[in-house]
This record gives structure tokens, C-alpha cells and sequence, in this order.
């Protein structure tokens, strides 16, 4: 009788390795396409930033200020203060 | 029916058999045994040794950022091709292609991989673009794998290169704040377990041993529209005046913190190996010079504390010449009997000489000391020198008399900087800080507050008519400053010919916000003062960097400027 149960006991938790071994197996495949997914986000992310910065360059703002735009910078007497 | 024999014989050979088989099974039970349980963990780890490979998982290394955010230096991922030599050399019909995909020379990769024909590990070419690489793993060449890697990109380029320094193609800090702060930035290589089969391809991810844990981020002080403002000042005019170098510092008066800090040359930290000697260092921090004229404002300071000299006290410099012993002070003309605030005003050598002697040995040293000459600033930056500042005792007239107008010391850009932000914050001096900086620091009083009070003034009369830094001006602020013409000390004396033009300075004066000090090594121009080459830079920096800073114009109303009043408070339709 007992070990009958301990059998039957000893099924059940074999069976349990097996199920949890083949659970971490998938969820360690997701784990692994996850942080491929977000490893390739983080390279893009970083080829924006540095695209981000290299059209934001400040040489590159004030050509375009002060050739294309024809901006320039205020003279003092063009200046109104005004108190609060 | 046959009957069957009992036959002894028959008996005996069954038995035999029986035993013998039974023997066998024990043989092979034994060995079961044997191989599953006293030798399980020999053989398990020659198994795993087969296939089981541990491959690092880099880290990536924090950002360095200015103290707006914006990114000054940047690691994206790159790979690195790698090979086994022993699979990879069964494989060489496939070299040429490959060595034409990374542009590399056959015959070289072919030395490469022999010589190292024993390792297990080669690289063959370092820091290629993911697109590359996915090419080169797309030719499937048995014993070629990638490592991923970061590179370190520095967006700003030129304009901050020697602030924030560069890393080596291992990502270690090799430069600057690169290398100050290199245990916070860097990030710890995690490892993990992989599958690989006989061909070194992943076959399956095993575990992860150790998490990698990317670097942290680093706020600098820096601020990058500052920076690169007098990146650009600074550029023209070491072009213009075709001068060997310079350096800009401006500091923070409040805080400490090191708003901008630039120097020529500069160079590319993109383009690693092109650097020459000499432009990677951060001049500001690393290189010292005789002050000259730019310490009389402490040397009056000195003279203000004993008690002796009030600013009105006359002392007379005429003929424009100081004889002691057999050295002679100059000045540039005669001035004649003047107040101590015209000693500033003019510049006058000999003013400052008889100040410096009518006081006690230790009085310009203890100044001087307090302001912080002679010891390094303590902001960690690599390099950094503290200059040079003899101890009074050792002392006699001539040097008193000449540490008085500012030689026989030397300094930083960033120690100049530094206590001429002791003068404008009241007398009181704060630590320099390379990172930003979100709390009221603390700082150490350096000089009574009434007479930094004293001294201002003074220096705000070098700017007005009659001064030597007119052309620091700027308009619609007042500003404080001091200009500074040093011979260079060369072998056998000072040389006739060869200066460096320096201007320290604050501004608004009224309520002083920056520090900065501009100092250009040998002008080889027409120009060579303090106020016509280093004080334009001067102005130009302060003017932009006060605007960017929206500090308000702080000059008596009898300018051109505008101020109006609102009359009724603007209404906001919704």
C-alpha cells in the first residue's frame, strides 16, 4: 500500500520535472527573442540619437541660421526689457 | 514424445553457460555503474568541455551627457568578427571572400590565423557595423562568430574632445573625464552558457550566468551652447593670431561648476589614431604659466587685509622704474604718484612691487595660498597640475616684488579661473566640479567679503576708458576683469618676443554670475596684449554665454537700452 503511494508519488513529481523543465525551456527561447528584440531596438535607438545630434550640431544650426534663414543675432539697441 | 535425458554432462555445460552469461551482465553492469558513478564527473565535463562554451555578454558603457542632456558621448553596438583557428583553417577556400568582406589583406589573415593555430580565440577584425557583420555571418564559414561590442561615439566632436577624453578600442578611459570616471561608466560583462556545435555555431542558449550590468550615465556640467561658443571664439582667434595655443575656462561663480572649458589645438575623438602629441591634452588643466599682471588683484587683496593700504592710498611709481638690487621693474610709461586702484587700472608693475615689499614676508604668500595657487583644484581630472607657488621663507625682495606682478608662480587656466571666482562670489570659493551640480555646495571663505567688495571696482575701472581691457566690453553689461601680458620664461631669462596674452575676468559686475579666464600662447601677430588679443575673446564668449544664460543687462539705464514697464498684466485667452 505504501508503496503503492510513493509509486505513484514518485510519477507525479518525474512527471513535474519533466513539465518544468520543458517550461523554462520556452520561456528561456521568449527570454532570448525578447532581448534580441530589444537589443536591436537599442541599436536603432542609438543610430537616432547620433543622427539626432548630428543634425543638431551647433555649427550646423548657425550656418543654417545665419546663411539660408538670413538670421542674426539682436542688436543691443533692438533690445526692449521688460520688468516684471 | 521423447523422453528427455538427464545427462550430467548436459547438466554442466548449461550451468556454464548460465554463469557465463551472468558474468558478462555483471561485467557490463559494473562498468554502467563505474562510468555513471565514480567517473560521472570526469566524463560529464569532457563532454561539456566538447560542446558546452561560456561567451561573454557585453555591457554597454553609460552615457556622457551635458547638463542639459544633451549626449556628448554615446555607445552603439558594433560587432567584432572573431575565429577558432583549427575550424576555420579547414575552411580556407573560403578566406578570400571573406577577407574581401572586412578589406583586409589575404595574405595577412592567412599569417594571422597560423601564427595562432594552437588559440582558441583570434580576432580578425574589430568594430565592424551590424550590417557588416550580418554579411559575413550570411557566408557561413565554419569557425567565424561575432562578438558583440560598443563603440563609443563622440557627437560633439572637437568641440568638447578634451573635457570629456575618449576611450580605447576595449572601452576603457584612456583620456579626460573618460578616464576620471571610468569605473562609473563602464558597464560589467555579464557571461552566459551557449550549445555550440562542431562548427562553433550556437546551437542553443544554455543559462546566463551573470546579468550584464550596463555602466550609469555621467552629468557633466558643461553646458554645449557655452562650450561651443567658445570653442568657436577661441578657434578664430588662435587663427588670427597665429598663435602656438590657447584656453578658455568659464566657471560657474555659484556653484563651481566648469560651465566650458576649451583649448587649441583640439582634435577628433572619433578618429582614433590620428592624434599628435600635444592636442589630446586638456591645456586648461594640465599646462601651467606665469600669471603675470592677472594676480595684482590678489596682491591688493593682500595689501587691503594688513591694513596698510586702503584703495586710495597714493604710492608713487615715478620714474616708471623700481631698482632692487640690480634687477629693474618696468612699467610700460610713467604713471607717476597713483591710488592703489590705478595700480589695477594701469597695470603698473612698480605700484605693485612697493605694495608687495611695504608688507610682511607671509602676506602674499597667505593670499595667494588661500586662493588656491600652488595646490591643484581637486577636481580629479587626470593630469592635473597644481603649479608652482614657492614658500615665503625663501623669499628675498626681488622675487616678493616679482610674485607681486605675477612671476616666479605659475598656474592653471582653471586655478586662475578659480579664484578670480572667489573675488566675484564675495570672498568665497567653492570646489571645482566637472558634473553638475543640483545642490548648494558649500565653500570656504578665502577673503573678508568687504574687501572682494574693495576689489571689484577696481577691476570694473580696467574696462572703462583709460583701463588696458577696454575691448572686453560688453554691451549692456558691466563687466570686471584684468588683462595680463607674460613674457615667457625661456632658457637664460624672459624672452623679448615671445608672450602669452591672458584676460581674467567676471561679469555682470553688479551681481557676478561667470568667471573666465582666455589665455593665448604666443600671439605671433601684430597683437600681443592681454587686452587687444585675449580680451576680444573676452567679450565675444561673455556676451553670448550671458544671453544664453538669460542673465539680465545690468548697466545704468543711460545706455541705449529700452525698459518698459508692463501696465496692465498680459491676459492669456484660453
Amino acid at each position: 500500500m505504501l508503496i503503492g503511494v510513493l509509486t505513484l508519488l514518485v510519477l507525479a513529481s518525474a512527471l513535474g520535472v519533466v513539465y518544468a523543465k520543458q517550461r523554462s525551456r520556452t520561456l528561456f527561447v521568449q527570454l532570448n527573442e525578447l532581448q534580441q528584440r530589444r537589443d536591436a531596438m537599442n541599436v536603432e535607438w542609438g543610430q537616432l540619437q547620433l543622427e539626432l545630434s548630428t543634425w543638431a550640431t551647433h555649427s550646423r544650426i548657425e550656418h543654417t541660421a545665419r546663411q539660408r534663414l538670413h538670421m542674426v543675432s539682436v542688436d543691443f539697441d533692438q533690445v526692449v526689457i521688460v520688468q516684471p | 514424445m521423447t523422453q528427455q535425458v538427464h545427462n550430467p554432462a548436459t547438466g554442466f555445460r548449461f550451468a556454464l553457460v548460465i554463469g557465463a552469461v551472468v558474468l558478462v551482465s555483471l561485467v557490463l553492469v559494473w562498468r554502467a555503474v563505474d562510468l555513471h558513478v565514480f567517473r560521472k564527473d570526469f566524463l560529464q565535463n569532457q563532454g561539456d568541455a566538447r560542446y558546452l562554451r561560456i561567451v561573454p555578454i557585453s555591457a554597454h558603457r553609460g552615457m556622457i551627457t551635458d547638463r542639459h542632456g544633451e549626449p556628448l558621448a554615446i555607445s552603439t553596438p558594433v560587432d567584432s568578427v572573431w575565429v577558432q583557428p583549427a575550424d576555420f583553417s579547414e575552411a580556407h577556400q573560403a578566406w578570400p571572400k571573406l577577407a574581401r568582406l572586412l578589406q583586409l589583406d589575404l595574405a595577412q589573415l592567412q599569417r594571422k590565423v597560423l601564427a595562432r593555430k594552437d588559440r582558441e580565440f583570434v580576432y580578425l577584425k574589430r568594430h565592424i557595423s551590424p550590417q557588416l557583420a550580418e554579411k559575413v555571418m550570411a557566408l557561413g564559414i565554419p569557425g567565424v562568430n561575432l562578438q558583440r561590442e560598443y563603440q563609443r561615439y563622440y557627437p560633439a566632436g572637437e568641440v568638447m574632445a578634451h573635457v570629456v577624453g575618449f576611450t580605447d578600442v576595449d572601452d576603457q578611459g584612456q583620456e579626460g573625464l573618460e578616464l576620471a570616471y571610468n569605473d562609473w561608466l563602464q558597464g560589467v560583462a555579464g557571461s552566459q552558457r551557449v550549445l555550440k556545435d562542431r562548427l562553433g555555431r550556437v546551437v542553443r542558449y544554455v543559462e546566463q550566468i551573470a546579468r550584464p550590468e550596463p555602466g550609469k550615465d555621467l552629468v557633466l556640467s558643461l553646458d554645449q551652447r557655452l562650450q561651443y561658443l567658445a570653442y568657436r571664439e577661441l578657434k578664430r582667434a588662435v587663427q588670427q593670431h597665429k598663435a602656438r595655443s590657447g584656453s578658455v575656462v568659464v566657471l560657474d561663480v555659484q556653484t563651481g561648476e566648469v560651465l566650458a572649458m576649451v583649448n587649441q589645438p583640439a582634435y577628433n575623438p572619433n578618429n582614433r589614431g590620428q592624434f599628435k602629441g600635444g592636442q589630446t591634452r586638456n591645456r586648461a588643466v594640465t599646462d601651467v604659466f606665469e600669471p603675470g599682471s592677472t594676480v595684482k588683484p590678489f596682491t591688493v587683496t593682500a595689501a587691503l587685509e594688513s591694513g596698510k593700504f586702503r584703495p586710495t592710498s597714493m604710492i608713487d611709481t615715478a620714474p616708471g622704474r623700481f631698482n632692487i638690487g640690480k634687477a629693474v621693474v618696468r612699467d610700460a610709461r610713467n604713471y607717476g604718484r597713483i591710488s592703489v586702484a590705478t595700480v589695477i587700472k594701469k597695470s603698473s608693475n612698480v605700484g605693485a612691487s612697493k605694495i608687495a615689499l611695504a608688507l610682511p614676508d607671509a602676506a602674499l604668500w597667505n593670499v595667494f595660498t588661500r586662493v588656491g595657487f600652488g595646490l591643484t583644484t581637486g577636481s580629479g581630472f587626470p593630469g592635473e597640475a597644481g603649479g608652482l607657488l614657492s614658500h615665503a621663507r625663501h623669499w628675498r625682495d626681488i622675487e616678493k616684488a616679482t610674485l607681486a606682478f605675477g612671476y616666479g608662480l605659475s598656474v592653471t587656466p582653471l586655478q586662475l579661473t578659480r579664484a578670480y571666482s572667489g573675488l566675484a562670489a564675495d570672498g568665497i570659493m567653492r570646489p571645482v566640479s566637472f558634473l553638475r551640480v543640483d545642490e548648494p555646495v558649500q565653500g570656504k571663505r578665502v577673503m573678508p567679503a568687504r574687501i572682494a567688495r574693495l576689489i571689484r571696482p577696481m577691476l570694473e575701472a580696467v574696462i572703462h576708458d583709460g583701463g588696458t581691457g577696454t575691448r572686453a566690453r560688453v554691451t549692456g553689461y558691466s563687466v570686471s576683469g584684468k588683462t595680463g601680458t607674460v613674457k615667457k620664461a625661456t632658457a637664460g631669462g624672459y624672452s623679448d618676443d615671445r608672450y602669452i596674452a591672458v584676460f581674467a575676468g567676471f561679469a555682470p559686475a553688479s551681481r557676478p554670475r561667470l568667471a573666465m579666464v582666455v589665455t593665448i600662447n604666443e600671439p605671433r601677430g601684430k597683437e600681443y596684449y592681454g587686452g587687444q588679443v585675449a580680451a576680444p575673446v573676452f567679450a565675444r564668449i561673455m556676451a553670448g554665454a550671458l544671453r544664453a544664460l538669460n542673465i539680465p543687462p545690468d548697466t545704468a539705464p543711460d545706455t541705449s537700452l529700452k525698459r518698459v514697464a508692463l501696465a496692465n498684466p498680459v491676459e492669456v485667452t484660453p
